[in-house]
């Protein structure tokens, strides 16, 4: 579904990505982890083509350089870590722009437009907020929105960008069983950074390790987020340090 | 908000039906008050005989009328609606509630060339009076080119940042250039000081022609891509994942409010405020889906800008202030009243 080949992102002399190569099939949720500064963000801008890149990176057989950005939109959607509401736009009309890439002129023309959105504010929980200002919200509730805007774009491929910073516990339980069920439909993938080594391997049907801009290792979550991989790409013993965490609760 | 909203997300026919009643009711006033005020009647007589081509005697209350009054309210309310058509527009793709087109440094770019064609009596052959407007507009589209080129130079994106600091710089270069010009100009001091304040005093019908033109090509254009503006009112990056064309957005947008602003500097001078404090009423009122904002903001600027031209004309009659500082009093009220309460909000 998704090919990457010899992706290198460049600022000044500088790699921040260099030469990461990796597919992800329909189904999958690859589970992007590694440290501070390892490039997982340059990774997801790169893939959204919010920065210039060298490299290839093709979406069903199809470079995704060689895509109008509607049509790119209604293959890939991002959510962002974090958002700005500026002005005090509905839930329901921040959603709404999600159907952007469907419509014609005015934005008429998107049959399905209304029901996608009914969906999203139905499966993101919004639906009693969806005549509140953005600006009411709070930074999970924010973050939901932009995750139902998603949702409304009806993508193939969902890029999240640390999906949880915002979320408290009840929400990331929720926004992760949510984002299993959305992946139950043919054809969808799902690419996030995260954190949460345990929500990666618990959740995550494969992982990518990326240290200093380098793919230390893609493969089964399992396999790839093993205690060598770990401390090569951390510099600690990551498992022992969560064991300790556990012991102390 | 959503009462004044389609299901689609435009303004509703009320809301519309309540604009058009209220700028004709200041299209009115324009005509009927000033120095010498007509009654309604007589000025219903007049705008009638006008349209049946009879004329009148060409004096008394038809003159008024028909001569001076009409020509001027028509352009005034030309030129509110653009500046603020205009603002609501860079308000939204720079995501700044402080920006309006003088951001791109276009009017201060204006305003320095026709100052130049005034001050230096520059005038283009065969078309008497021209000089000062085609050198606005020229200075309009040279400012632009300039500026854009030097941002695409920093920043192929043309993030806004870069943009609205390269118009503010650019904004104070020609404003010391226009000083200077100012300095030396001499016995042509008064007229070019009473330009740079603002004034639509003894525009014509083909002032009112060019701005009706401009307005229809560039604020057509504008309001075509509400649902752009929208998505940039999130950021670049927002509007980009939902699959507009970012660079492609801006540029035209960027073209269409630097022509509309280059034209209405060329005719009325700098008129400053209409364009921040306008789009900021509308976006209280009617909430900041640009599909509501920008049909707003160009009826409620132009209902502004003929009550603060009348302002201009009766406050001191018959001793006339000019319009542009009419707008700065009452605007900068306004507006840092609406920046407070913003402010406090959040």
């Amino acid at each position: 579904m998704l090919r990457v080949e010899n992706l290198s992102v460049r600022r000044d002399a500088h790699a921040l990505l260099d030469g990461v190569s990796f597919t992800v099939e329909a189904g999958e949720w690859l589970m992007l982890s590694g440290p501070n500064g390892a490039g997982k963000t340059t990774l997801i801008r790169a893939l959204s083509r919010t920065i210039p890149y060298e490299g290839s990176v093709s979406l069903g057989g199809e470079d995704t350089a060689d895509m109008r950005p509607a049509a790119l939109a209604r293959r890939v959607a991002v959510l962002d870590q974090n958002h700005a509401a500026g002005y005090a736009f509905t839930v329901e009309e921040i959603i709404r722009l999600g159907r952007y890439a469907y419509g014609g002129a005015f934005g008429r023309g998107d049959a399905d437009g209304d029901e996608k959105i009914e969906a999203a504010l139905r499966h993101t929980g919004l639906a009693s907020l969806r005549h509140r200002s953005v600006t009411t919200l709070s930074g999970g509730e924010l973050q939901r929105v932009f995750l139902a805007q998603c949702l409304a774009q009806d993508p193939r491929l969902l890029l999240l960008d640390e999906p949880t910073s915002h979320l408290d516990l009840q929400h990331q339980k929720e926004l992760f069983t949510l984002l299993e069920d959305w992946l139950k439909t043919s054809g969808r993938a799902v690419i996030s950074v995260v954190h949460d080594l345990s929500l990666a391997r618990a959740f995550g049907t494969r992982a990518a390790l990326l240290g200093g801009g380098k793919l230390i290792a893609c493969g089964a979550a399992q396999d790839v987020l093993s205690d060598e991989n770990l401390r090569t790409v951390y510099g600690m013993d990551v498992r022992g340090w969560m064991r300790g965490l556990l012991e102390r609760w | 908000m959503t009462t004044h909203a389609t299901r689609n997300g435009g303004l509703s026919p009320a809301a519309y039906l309540l604009f058009a009643a209220a700028l004709a009711a200041a299209l009115l006033l324009g005509i009927c008050l000033g120095s010498v005020p007509v009654a309604p009647g007589e000025t219903f007589r007049a705008l009638a005989a006008a349209l049946r081509g009879t004329g009148g005697d060409g004096a008394g209350a038809y003159s008024i009328v028909v001569t001076l009054r009409l020509p001027r309210v028509l352009c005034v309310a030309l030129m509110g609606a653009s500046l603020s058509l205009c603002g609501g527009a860079m308000q939204g793709l720079l995501r700044n509630p402080l920006a309006d087109g003088s951001t791109l440094g276009v009017s201060s770019g204006a305003a320095l060339g026709a100052a130049v064609a005034i001050a230096f009596g520059v005038s283009i052959p065969g078309l008497p009076g021209a000089g000062a407007a085609g050198t606005a507009m020229l200075s309009a589209f040279l400012s632009l080119v300039f500026i854009l080129t030097l941002a695409y130079r920093l920043d192929a994106s043309l993030s806004t940042n870069t943009i609205l600091l390269l118009g503010v710089v650019f904004s104070l270069f020609t404003g010391s250039l226009l000083s200077l010009v100012i300095t030396f100009a001499g016995s042509r001091l008064r007229p070019l000081l009473f330009w740079t304040m603002g004034s639509l005093s003894g525009s014509g019908y083909g002032d009112a022609l060019a701005l009706a033109l401009a307005l229809l090509l560039c604020g057509g254009t504008i309001l075509f891509f509400s649902r752009e503006l929208d998505a940039f009112s999130l950021g670049e990056p927002s509007a980009r994942h939902v699959g507009v064309d970012v660079r492609r957005t801006k540029l035209i947008v960027l073209v269409a409010v630097s022509a509309l602003i280059g034209i209405c500097v060329s005719i009325g001078g700098s008129i400053g405020f209409v364009g921040l404090v306008v789009p900021h009423m509308a976006r209280m009122l009617f909430g900041p889906s640009h599909r509501r904002l920008l049909p707003a903001s160009l009826f409620g600027g132009a209902t502004f800008l003929l009550l603060a031209d009348l302002a201009s004309r009766v406050v001191l009659a018959p001793l006339e202030l000019p319009i542009g500082v009419v707008t700065s009093l009452i605007g900068s009220v306004v507006f840092v009243r609406i920046f407070y309460l913003t402010r406090k909000a959040e």
